[in-house]
Formats: C-alpha cells, sequence, structure tokens
C-alpha cells in the first residue's frame, strides 16, 4: 500500500481519533507520517502531546540510526538507501541482500511476516545472489585476462559456466550463503553440494 | 463489467494481478533505455515461443498516441503508471480482454487476469497457468525467503494482488461506507477507487484488495479477500432493502431525477454522467426503473469515459464538444433503447 500523498510505501498507519468528523485512518510514509506528527498548533492538546511523543521517542533516536543506513549503497545497481527511501523503489534484486538489516523492519511493518509461503517458480536460478556471483567472478576473469593471468581467468571461465548450467536447485540461497563463505580457497569446490529440502 | 456472473449486480468485475521481475536486469528505476528494450525484447521472445502467442496482441505503448493510451487505460488494460511513464514499454492483450501482460511498468512484468462478477478462484486458477507458461521461458527474480523481488518492498512475496470492483450505491446514500472502510482497514483489506491506487472514489464503485503480500500462500490471500465480499454484499443489501422499505418514494424519485438528466442533458461531464448512472444502476437493480438493462448501463459506464467517445466519434474532441457529445451519446442509448425495449 502506497502512502496517501506520495508514491512511497505507507509503513506508517495512524488511526486519527480527535477528528470532529470521528476517527480516520491514514496510511502515511515515513517522512509525511513525520509532517503529520510533527504539526502542531492549531491542533488539539491530545495530538499535541503525541506530536511531541514523536518526536522525542522517534525522530531523535531514528535519526541517528538512520543516517548511517542511509549512507548504505548496493554493490550491484548502486542506490544508497536514502534513494530508495526519498522513491520508495528499490534498485535491483540484491537491494534486499545489501539493505537486508535495513529492509527487515520495514517488511515487518508492511506485511507481518518475514517469510515467502507461496507459490515457488520450477526454475529457482534467479537469486539475487548468484547474479551478484556471477558479475563478480566476470569482473574478476576480466582482470585476469588483463594481467595475461590465463590460468586464473580460464578456472573462473569454469566456474562461470557451472553455475550457468546449473540452473536448478543447486543454486538455492543456502547454498550460496555457504560458497561465498569460502570465496578465498583455491580450490574448486564453489558448486557446493545440493541442499538438503 | 460486462454484467454477468455470480452477483454482479454488486460486484462488477475480481481481478488479480502478479509482479515480476527478470533476474537479469535492474529493476525499472535503474534501467537504462537499453536495458528496457532488452527486457521488452526477452518478454517479446518469450511469448513467441508461448502457445499463448497465436491468441494475444503483443502492442508497443511507447509508439501509441495519447488517445489510444488512454483509451486502454479506460479499460482498465493498462495502468496510469504504463500510461504516463517513458521508454520502452509494451502490453500483450488477449482479445477477449481476461488478461494482459504490462511490460516495464513499476515492475518488469505486471499479469492481470480479469473475470466478470465474482470468481476469484478460477482467476487465480487462470493466472497460476499463464504465470507458469511465462515463468518456462523466463527467469523470475526470487529467492526461497522473500519469494518474488518486486521494485517496491510493498509487493514482495507472492506479488500478488487480488481485488473485487464493488458497486455499493446503498452504503453510501446511507453514509454507512466510512464504517465498513474501517472495518475493512482492520483486517488489512485496503479500499481504492475505480483505477486502483491514488484514484477517486467515482460513481460508487471501489476496489478492495489484500494489503499484505508476504507471509501467505496465494490462495490464503485468495480465500482473505473473498471472505470480505460476501459480507460487503450483505451489508450493500441491507443498505438496499432499508432504503426501499424505510424511503422508497425518496429514493424511486432520487433515481427517476439521474435517469431524466442523462437522458435530457445537453452538456454532460464524465464524473456527472457516472454519478447519475450509478443512482440508475441501482435503481434497476432494485426495480424501479424498469425500461432499463444493466448491461447498457454497464456499457455506458466505459464508454462515455474521455477516450472510449472520442474513438467512438472517431476524432479528437475538446473537452467542450466532449461533453456536448457525451450528452447526444447518453440520450441515444438510454432513449432509443428504452424504447426499443418497451417494443
Amino acid at each position: 500500500m502506497k502512502c496517501q500523498h506520495c508514491e512511497k510505501p505507507a509503513t506508517f498507519h495512524i488511526t486519527e481519533l480527535t477528528e470532529p468528523s470521528g476517527p480516520t485512518v491514514m496510511h502515511l510514509c515515513e517522512e509525511h507520517a513525520r509532517t503529520f506528527l510533527s504539526t502542531d498548533g492549531t491542533a488539539t492538546p491530545a495530538s499535541a502531546l503525541a506530536s511531541l511523543l514523536a518526536k522525542q521517542l522517534k525522530m531523535e533516536k531514528v535519526a541517528e540510526d538512520l543516517a548511517i543506513s542511509d549512507k548504505k549503497t548496493c554493490p550491484i545497481c548502486g542506490i544508497s538507501f536514502a534513494d530508495f527511501r526519498k522513491g520508495g523503489r528499490l534498485g535491483c534484486a540484491y537491494d534486499y541482500v545489501a539493505f537486508e538489516d535495513e529492509l527487515e523492519p520495514l517488511l515487518v511493518n508492511i506485511h507481518g511476516a518475514l517469510a515467502h509461503t507461496g507459490k515457488v517458480p520450477t526454475n529457482q536460478s534467479g537469486s539475487p545472489e548468484r547474479q551478484h556471483r556471477l558479475m563478480q567472478l566476470k569482473s574478476e576473469m576480466k582482470e585476469a585476462i588483463t594481467k595475461e593471468d590465463y590460468e586464473t581467468a580460464s578456472r573462473l571461465r569454469d566456474k562461470i559456466s557451472n553455475i550457468e548450467s546449473d540452473d536448478e536447485s543447486s543454486w538455492t540461497d543456502d547454498a550460496l550463503e555457504e560458497d561465498l563463505d569460502d570465496e578465498d580457497e583455491e580450490d574448486d569446490t564453489f558448486q557446493a553440494e545440493p541442499p538438503i529440502v | 463489467m460486462r454484467g454477468h456472473g455470480p452477483e454482479s449486480d454488486i460486484v462488477m468485475s475480481s481481478r488479480i494481478r502478479l509482479a515480476r521481475n527478470l533476474a537479469e536486469f535492474p529493476f525499472i528505476r535503474k534501467c537504462t533505455p537499453k536495458d528496457r528494450t532488452a527486457v521488452a525484447t526477452a518478454v517479446h521472445r518469450a511469448l513467441d515461443s508461448l502457445p499463448l502467442s497465436a491468441d494475444t496482441e503483443y502492442v508497443d505503448v511507447a509508439k501509441l498516441g495519447d488517445l489510444d493510451r488512454q483509451f486502454l487505460m479506460e479499460r482498465q488494460l493498462i495502468s496510469h503508471e504504463l500510461n504516463e511513464s517513458q521508454g520502452a514499454r509494451a502490453v500483450i492483450l488477449d482479445p477477449k480482454e481476461r488478461f494482459s501482460i504490462m511490460v516495464n511498468e513499476e515492475d518488469h512484468l505486471r499479469l492481470q487476469v480479469m473475470q466478470s462478477g465474482l470468481d476469484l478462484e478460477s482467476a487465480w486458477k487462470r493466472m497460476d497457468q499463464l504465470d507458469d507458461q511465462l515463468e518456462s521461458k523466463l527467469t523470475y527474480a526470487f529467492t526461497k525467503r522473500l519469494g518474488y523481488l518486486t521494485a517496491c518492498p510493498t509487493n514482495v512475496g507472492t506479488g500478488l494482488r487480488v481485488s473485487v470492483m464493488l458497486h455499493l450505491p446503498a452504503l453510501v446514500t446511507t453514509k454507512q461506507i466510512d464504517k465498513v472502510f474501517r472495518a475493512l482497514n482492520k483486517i488489512n483489506v485496503a479500499v481504492r477507487g475505480l483505477f486502483g491506487e491514488g484514484s477517486q472514489f467515482m460513481g460508487d464503485f471501489y476496489q478492495i484488495s489484500n494489503q499484505t503480500t508476504l507471509g501467505k500462500s496465494e490462495l490464503g490471500l485468495v480465500a482473505k479477500v473473498q471472505e470480505v465480499v460476501p459480507r460487503l454484499i450483505e451489508y450493500e443489501r441491507r443498505a438496499r432493502d432499508f432504503l426501499v422499505s424505510e424511503s422508497r418514494q425518496d429514493l424511486h424519485d432520487n433515481v427517476s431525477r439521474a435517469l431524466g438528466i442523462l437522458c435530457t442533458a445537453k452538456k454532460i461531464s464524465s464524473e456527472e454522467t457516472m454519478h447519475y448512472l450509478s443512482k440508475v444502476r441501482m435503481g434497476v437493480n432494485l426495480g424501479l426503473i424498469e425500461d432499463v438493462k444493466i448491461p447498457t448501463v454497464n456499457k455506458l459506464f466505459i464508454h462515455t469515459q474521455p477516450a472510449h467517445l472520442q474513438k467512438l466519434c472517431g476524432r479528437k474532441l475538446s473537452v467542450t464538444d466532449r461533453n456536448i457529445e457525451r450528452a447526444n451519446y447518453l440520450q441515444l442509448h438510454l432513449i432509443k433503447r428504452s424504447e426499443n425495449e418497451k417494443n
């Protein structure tokens, strides 16, 4: 669900009880929720108190954390978390990995859940980790070629073709995570065992 | 909006959409013009290798004129976003308008399946098959943990939006609609206008849909929306009964005046048309207006929209000319139709 005032996801669902027309539910993004919560002046004492509390509890504390999160950048598409917060749209599938810590509370807020329990595609090679790994290997191979290190380049080429040909379940997230841990190992163990499901 | 199907006096249509992204490309906001073209080409190619392509039309939306794009939007075959955005984008159309696939909308792919009346389960079945077919040729961005990855985190997981379009004039007249919405909001069911997110509530049409997409299965989400609809139908019926029993004269007067305006106005805007058509529709459904048929009213809702009207006239019209033309069109169909139906 999007914010009532802009295109960003609505992560604040505020029920205003002090409206003269009766309770009103508002769906707002973080920014508009802040604006809403911080407007005072003509507001009633109750909403003034609410805005004060919101300022104290949310903004100041969150502001520090946000400043750190905002600087995080996705190594694939290059957007920062601040860019995402501004536009409400992610730049690539790997953002879900790169901004995992930041997105998790947001997902809980939106969906009340963190785990997919729905349909699973037959072809599961579309994981962002796999895409990321392929990109990494390809750039390493390029570099090796530039350095005329053909032995490494050919080993990398084999790794790439292994990943590319193996488009079935062995490229699930678990297998990749294991693999990413032993990134520096010299031997050809990159193709991890298919995980036991 | 063909006016048939279960509960079609209140439920206009059922709609299911899926958001999907291709694993090899960045999401739309980071797509270069070249990427956008490559996405469209990949989808077009995938489609060509499927039996599906025999009965569908691939339309390059970037090459369409304003009027054609708006026309597709009024028929709800493309979204506002696809209409307004720039760069390579497309829509794959089923000639019977049972489904459409938008390419390069907010996500690389937006699949939607439409059905008259209330029939979400069969809509989901058709959607599931359509998705399977495309998936056999395309690699979607997906993780086991978070499911299908989407440009906006509000759609991640199933990427599924299940919505039902309802005509709720009696709940509006009896001023109970806000109460109903508050109740729906509490159980994570969203309410939107005729054209989805951000659109106005026009003609007493309301789209209700699931708010969350992660953590429940597709059928679970379908069931959630499905389970709310009978209650809304019942509320609307109760409100209609109340109006008929408590103020039949007023109601009869109100819907007859609405028909009177539509039959005699010389200039009429599309908002005003929707407003009065909605009353007429309720009048027909309650047996207060006898010489107009529901399919006629449903058709008029669609045909009196700006782009449809201009298409029917075969030329571009200014706002004033459209208002005149709309009044003519309404009279032609409401008066002629009622005379024909009498004979």
